[in-house]
């Protein structure tokens, strides 16, 4: 709460400002997470995604990330340590063109706690791609002005209409600050989605962050045995590119949605956003829940997965069976039949 | 209000600054407090008093509450400095990093004051106000205290104090209203934490306010001043009587004044003819139920107590003097 309060201070007095939290630092602060987009501040702050409790647990999921995915932030997900350092120097870009608060998710431990060779460019190319920060509106002696004011009905749906239709197109400056990052440094970055072999594969699996590399590998090796497999990875979570991602999906008879966060009582986050994205499709949408808490994502467990073709819509990948048996009880009013 | 409660009719080091034409008018007209709202009041004499030290270079973090809600409604807006709105209980963080923010600018001229009611001060902000002290950040946190929740209707805080009629602290039966062993002085938790300076203040003495906040403001560090500011609407009393009961307060020793530096009392003002608690109380209908036919005397004897204990610890009837 503290932390990103202070950058909400900075940053509306003008100064360039980042933070970082994770987990339930985040829920602490969800307050001030919808107040900084409310009050149009480009704040960046990298969330170390992890688990939520109770029961506590400190090791990496999604949960966290989409527990404020409708609070009005950009949202972007690196998939390897590079494009951590990336999209930090990208999301200060876009962030600034869209007035909007950037949160970089980077995976908890499986990144944030790796060792990994990263190239960091020096501080005077980084200049060169980021030019200082000029606040439109700040805290300023010679111009003063009110920042939060009460909003009343009269005007209430029209700001949060305006913040929907920037949130939009934010997605072109997204994709700009790609392109513009690849002239600068050569690489490819960020941007709005990763496709891997995704133009003729029959089925397509659609994830978000580090997973990304381990699914990869898989289909490498399914591909080579004749399988016909891509990987669609979504780097921007929100706004979520609707238009690149169903492109992406063009030629898939089957999309394997694996993600590391659910909606308790619903099921897949991501998996409903594909669906209703894709329901005029005739394909086949599957939604895998992995990785929860830390538990690791193998190769095999994924192998299989892909191999067997699941009949249900939702799977809890490496679900223990037993344990299941042993304590879940129907509930039951005790009236119902 | 009459130019008495501005102090004109007093010797020339006591006409307050709000009494002169210059007066900046930092929270202007036109807002929408009730009338007689001691929070008004005191956040104007307090804003124009810290614009005047510091050359009118100062920005305001104000967190959610009465005072906001009053003042800035879209698309109008009273204040006639820069001004933000984040939250609840973050105000002491949101204006550390706009003293953050200015001194990387290098405009450490600016100075900064973050404001709140007692609710947002003494409850949900004491968190990030702790830690605002704890780091000595350079900023002058001013609470107004109008003892209760009264944005939204009333509640207890903890802040208000005994047996006081709240709309959870509603005397029923043998229930006399807000508990006598709850509360927190935060004053005193300020005081603990050693920040360069504390003091208390009240609209009932507007050029002693004038002063503790225009010296609080040049102060490098952490400052907190704590504004006694009656509510007509919370409290119960006529619109015409919010300077009154204030000094009432004042004369009773229920709400002492004094001041602190890194953690010691420096001074205190004395008072010049104690009175009994009981005129204060009679005052206002938030105490109405102490005098009804439950009434205990026991009940005004815990209030008198406290505020013997004030005049006691503070020197309040002839010990330590103001300078
Ligand atoms: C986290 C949170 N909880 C509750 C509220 C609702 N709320 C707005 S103002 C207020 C009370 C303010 O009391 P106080 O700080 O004493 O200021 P006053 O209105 O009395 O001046 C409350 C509870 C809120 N805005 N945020
Ligand atoms: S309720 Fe009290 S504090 Fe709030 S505006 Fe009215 S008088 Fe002022
Ligand atoms: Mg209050």
């Amino acid at each position: 709460m503290g932390a990103l309060s202070v950058a909400i201070g900075s940053e509306a007095a003008g100064v360039r400002s980042y933070t970082a939290t994770s987990s339930q630092g985040l829920l602490y602060m969800a307050e001030a997470v919808y107040n900084a987009s409310g009050l149009n501040l480009p704040i960046v702050m990298t969330l170390g995604n992890r688990a939520i409790g109770a029961p506590i647990n400190i090791w990496n999921d999604h949960t966290d990330a989409m527990s404020v995915r409708d609070a009005g932030w950009l949202m972007l997900f690196a998939e390897t340590n590079q494009e951590a350092v990336d999209l930090h120097i990208q999301a200060f870009k876009i962030a600034e063109a869209t007035k909007s608060p950037v949160m970089v998710c980077v995976d908890g431990f499986i990144l944030t706690h790796a060792y990994e060779r990263v190239d960091i460019p020096s501080q005077e190319e980084v200049d060169d791609y980021l030019p200082p920060y000029e606040p439109e509106i700040s805290l300023d002696t010679k111009h003063p002005q009110a920042i939060g004011t009460m909003v009343p009905p009269e005007y209430f749906t029209e700001v949060r209409y305006l913040a929907h239709k920037r949130q939009i197109d934010s997605l072109g400056v997204i994709e700009c600050a790609g392109k513009g990052f690849k002239e600068k440094f050569g690489r490819e970055s960020g941007g709005l989605i990763h496709k891997y072999n995704t133009e003729n594969a029959d089925t397509i699996i659609v994830t978000m962050g580090s997973v990304a590399g381990t699914i990869k590998d898989v289909i490498d090796e399914l591909n080579e045995k004749g399988g016909k497999y891509g990987v669609l990875s979504i780097v921007s979570y929100r706004p979520f590119p609707n238009e690149a991602v169903k492109e992406a999906l063009r030629s898939a008879k089957n999309i394997i949605v694996v993600e590391k966060a659910f909606a308790v009582g619903i099921g897949g986050i991501l998996s409903q956003e594909i669906e209703l994205l894709m329901k005029d499709s005739n394909c086949e949408i599957k939604s895998v829940i992995a990785g929860l808490g830390g538990r690791a994502i193998t190769k095999p467990m994924l192998t299989e997965y892909f191999l067997n073709n699941a009949k249900e819509r939702t799977t809890f990948l490496g679900l223990k069976e037993d344990i299941i048996r042993e304590e879940y009880k129907p509930l039951n009013c005790g009236k119902c039949k | 209000m009459s130019s008495s409660t501005m102090g004109n009719r007093l010797s020339k080091e006591n006409v307050a600054f709000q009494s002169e034409a210059d007066r900046p008018n930092t929270l202007t007209s036109g807002h929408r407090a009730c009338q007689g709202c001691g929070e008004a009041l005191g956040a104007r004499c307090a804003i124009d008093a810290a614009f005047k030290a510091a050359n009118g270079k100062i920005a305001v973090v104000n967190g959610t509450g009465c005072l906001e809600v009053f003042s800035c409604v879209y698309p109008n807006n009273s204040w006639g400095v820069p001004w933000i709105h984040s939250l609840f209980g973050n105000t002491p963080a949101v204006a550390t990093g706009v003293a953050a923010a200015f001194h990387n600018q290098g405009k450490d001229d600016v100075r900064v004051i973050a404001q709140g009611g007692d609710g947002s001060t003494t409850d949900i902000g004491m968190g990030c106000l702790s830690g605002m002290f704890d780091r000595n950040d350079d900023v002058l946190y001013i609470c107004y205290d109008n003892q209760a929740y009264m944005n939204t209707g009333v509640q207890r805080s903890s802040a208000t104090p005994a047996l006081a009629r709240t709309a959870t602290t509603l005397p029923v039966g043998s229930y006399l209203g807000n508990d006598a062993s709850s509360g927190k002085n935060v004053p005193e938790i300020a005081v603990a934490h050693k920040i360069p300076y504390v003091a208390t203040a009240s609209v009932g003495n507007i050029p002693d306010l004038e002063r503790k906040v225009a010296k609080a403001i040049n102060i490098k560090g952490a400052k907190y001043v704590h504004i006694h500011v009656p509510c007509p609407l919370g409290w119960g009393f006529p619109t015409s009587e919010t300077v009154r009961i204030a000094r009432l307060a004042l004369k009773c020793g229920l709400f002492p004044l004094f001041e602190a530096e890194n953690g010691e009392v420096v001074g205190s003002t004395p008072i010049d003819d104690v009175i009994g608690v009981e005129d204060y109380l009679r005052a206002q209908r938030r105490f109405a139920h102490l005098f009804g036919k439950n009434a205990t005397p026991d009940a005004i004897g815990i209030l008198q107590n406290i505020a013997n204990t004030n005049i006691q610890k503070y020197r309040l009837s002839g010990g330590v003097s103001d300078d």
